[in-house]
């Protein structure tokens, strides 16, 4: 009985190749489109928010240009001039509830390093920074006041940086790396941080603020202003505080007028998630419409041969097969293909999202549900439409299911 | 054996009513051998169905071996179409995209008889409709006519079924095979099978021991054959 069931099943969808691999196709593009879908946008989510976990706490952020509404998207920024370290100097010792104060220079550079090379940031900063941001030192020594005085030519590497540049998990200490046609030696490693995307901390290089004005900048500005206050509650009082000395600093009296504008972690936070919301908002969109596509196309495999399944359904009546075993039949044919096409489907998106971690460096993970979704959705879509036109034909008599139109 | 009481069958197609049968009546003892003729639209095909177990009447009753057809279930009404019928339909009705041997063994399905005497019985079934050997494995769309009606003759047959039904087997046929083939229903008829069959040929309808005729859905006259 089940030998017979396994052979009709087979020979039913072998003999009806065009059949059997579009449904098998329209199951494998819908399942894995939803995978792959679901995993970038969780993947991009996650990485966005590890890049704003990883910036630091209780963080205001100054940087030079007009006031605008606060937006991580700063494409103005460091385009006007108008910061210096004395402002950072004066924002430490005039501020109360301050606890430190970073102030940096950074910009993007073409780094060398025994023939190897890779573009990144370098921010030249103070030894603050290493609180203001969360980093902690992995090897050898952060930027010392000491250097910051002689503008020594020392640098100190991101772990990506450092993997880059020296191979990973080299020890770089004491090497030298070339920043813009000048040898810097490396003095210390930083721990990873696990943030990723374009400013990934793990991929700067640091190196004193004062040697990246003199050798790199070439001027006395700086480009930021990384203030870490003492608590969560203080921060509103805080900000107030800055903006009226670098005001008073910058002689303006009109606070519309101010040429730096401050930013905290609560605003690049909620710009942030309202991104990554429509994100997520807009791939599972896409994720539902090729459910709905890959789910249309098995209806209409389904139901197009209706017509010519009825009859045959009819004419199995007619020699004797009894209905339950009509009805498993095209149950167990709606199974294999669903299953067929959900397990190629499942492997095809898992790939697929596998070549967008490696291709966009996000965190992709392919998460349980949205296989369990994807394959549930596809399979009672298969099920429902292979086999209910097949219950109802067994229902009808053979003679009507052989005149089916 | 086929006990028919009354039958009408109506067909409505929206406010068209066609009346297939009108009042049929009539009665075939086991053993027999029965022909039933009647101009095109007549209700034969009708009948036969109804006869089959593969339709039921709008009114009348037809009992089958005793039992009332339509007040059987569905299992049984399967059984009995397994174990005593073999239907020859006047359209063939063969699976698509399928070889001339599983066409035939498609009633063996689900029957237990293990697949290597299934292929023995269906090849023995295809030799007595006269089904050349070389087309066994042929796809059920890539034969002629008559070639098709062979696979549904042999497909009928391959049961052993105690009542074989059978709507114009031979009018593919040339008149060679015709003759084979009608020379096998009456050796089964020989060994005690009941046969009813519809035909327009009268030396097909003189194969039968009876010869009932119909018109608009009614028995206009049914007789003995007197060639008999
Ligand atoms: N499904 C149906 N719906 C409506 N009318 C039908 C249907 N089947 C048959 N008829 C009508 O019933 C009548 C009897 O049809 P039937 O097929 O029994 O004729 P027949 O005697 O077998 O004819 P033939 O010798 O041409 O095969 C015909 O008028 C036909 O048009
Ligand atoms: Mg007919």
């Amino acid at each position: 009985m089940f030998l017979d069931l396994f052979r009709e099943t087979i020979w039913s969808l072998a003999g009806n190749i065009a059949r059997s691999s579009l449904t098998i196709l329209g199951i494998v593009i819908g399942i894995a489109s939803v995978i792959t879908m679901v995993s970038i946008g969780q993947g991009a989510q996650a990485t966005i928010q590890s890049s704003i976990q990883s910036i630091g706490s209780n963080l205001i952020i100054i940087s030079p240009g007009a006031q605008r509404g606060a937006g991580p998207v700063s494409s103005g920024r460091g385009s006007a001039q108008t910061l210096t370290i004395e402002d950072a100097d004066a924002i430490a010792s005039q501020v109360d509830g301050v606890s430190n104060v970073a102030p940096e220079v950074s910009r993007r550079y073409q780094i060398t390093a025994k023939g190897n090379n890779t573009n990144t940031q370098v921010i030249g900063t103070t030894p603050a920074y290493l609180d203001v941001r969360n980093i902690k030192m992995d090897s050898g020594t952060f930027v010392t006041d000491q250097q910051i005085k002689s503008s020594a030519k020392v640098a100190v590497l991101g772990p990506s940086a450092r993997d880059d540049l020296f191979g990973t998990d080299a020890n770089p200490i004491g090497s030298n790396i070339r920043i813009k046609g000048i040898d810097f030696q490396v003095i210390g490693v930083a721990q990873s941080k696990g943030g990723s995307g374009f400013t990934n901390p793990d991929n700067s290089i640091y190196v004193p603020i004062t040697s990246a004005q003199h050798f790199l900048s070439g001027d006395n500005f700086v480009t930021t202003i990384s203030v870490s206050a003492q608590s969560q509650s203080s921060m509103g009082q805080v900000q107030q505080d800055i903006t009226d000395l670098l005001l008073k600093r910058h002689k303006i009296s009109d606070p519309t007028q101010a040429d730096f504008n401050l930013m905290n972690q609560t605003d690049i936070i909620a710009t942030a998630s309202s991104i990554t919301g429509t994100f997520t908002i807009l791939l599972s969109s896409i994720a539902g419409i090729s459910l709905l596509v890959g789910g249309i196309g098995i209806m209409n495999m389904m139901l197009t041969t209706v017509t010519e399944r009825t009859r045959e359904i009819g004419l199995r009546k007619a020699v004797g097969i009894k209905k339950i075993y009509i009805n498993l039949q095209f149950l167990s044919e709606a199974v294999v293909l669903t299953f067929l096409g959900g397990g190629v489907g499942v492997v095809l998106g898992w790939l697929a999202s596998i070549g967008a971690k490696d291709f966009f460096s996000l965190n992709t993970e392919v998460s349980l549900s949205s296989v369990l979704l994807a394959f549930g959705v596809s399979a009672g879509v298969g099920i429902i439409f292979g086999f209910y036109p097949a219950r109802r034909a067994a229902n009808l008599s053979p003679i009507e299911a052989l005149r089916y139109e | 054996m086929i006990d028919c009481r009354n039958l009408t069958k109506i067909y409505k197609n929206g406010d068209v009513e066609t009346v297939a049968l009108n009042n049929v009546t009539f009665f075939v003892e086991k053993g027999e051998f029965v022909s039933i003729i009647g101009p095109s639209g007549s209700g034969k095909s009708t009948l036969m169905h109804i006869i089959g177990a593969l339709d039921n009447p709008t009114s009348g009753e037809y009992f089958l071996d005793g039992k009332e057809v339509s007040k059987l279930k569905e299992n049984e009404l399967s059984e009995l179409r397994k174990d005593k019928i073999g239907f020859v339909f006047q359209s063939f009705n063969l699976l698509k995209r399928t070889t001339v041997l599983r066409n035939v063994m498609l009633p063996l399905l689900y029957s237990g008889v293990p697949i290597k005497e299934r292929e023995t019985r269906a090849r023995e079934a295809l030799k007595y409709a006269g089904m050349e050997e070389s087309k066994f494995y042929n796809l059920s769309n890539q034969l002629s006519g008559g070639q098709m009606q062979r696979v549904a003759i042999a497909r009928a047959l391959i049961n052993n079924p105690s009542i074989l039904l059978a709507d114009e087997p031979t009018g593919n046929l040339d008149s060679k095979t015709s003759k084979l083939v009608m020379e096998y229903f009456q050796e089964l008829h020989d060994r005690g099978h009941t046969i009813v069959i519809i035909t327009h040929e009268d030396e097909v309808a003189d194969y039968a021991e009876r010869i009932i005729s119909i018109r608009d859905g009614k028995i206009e006259s049914d007789r003995k054959n007197k060639k008999k």
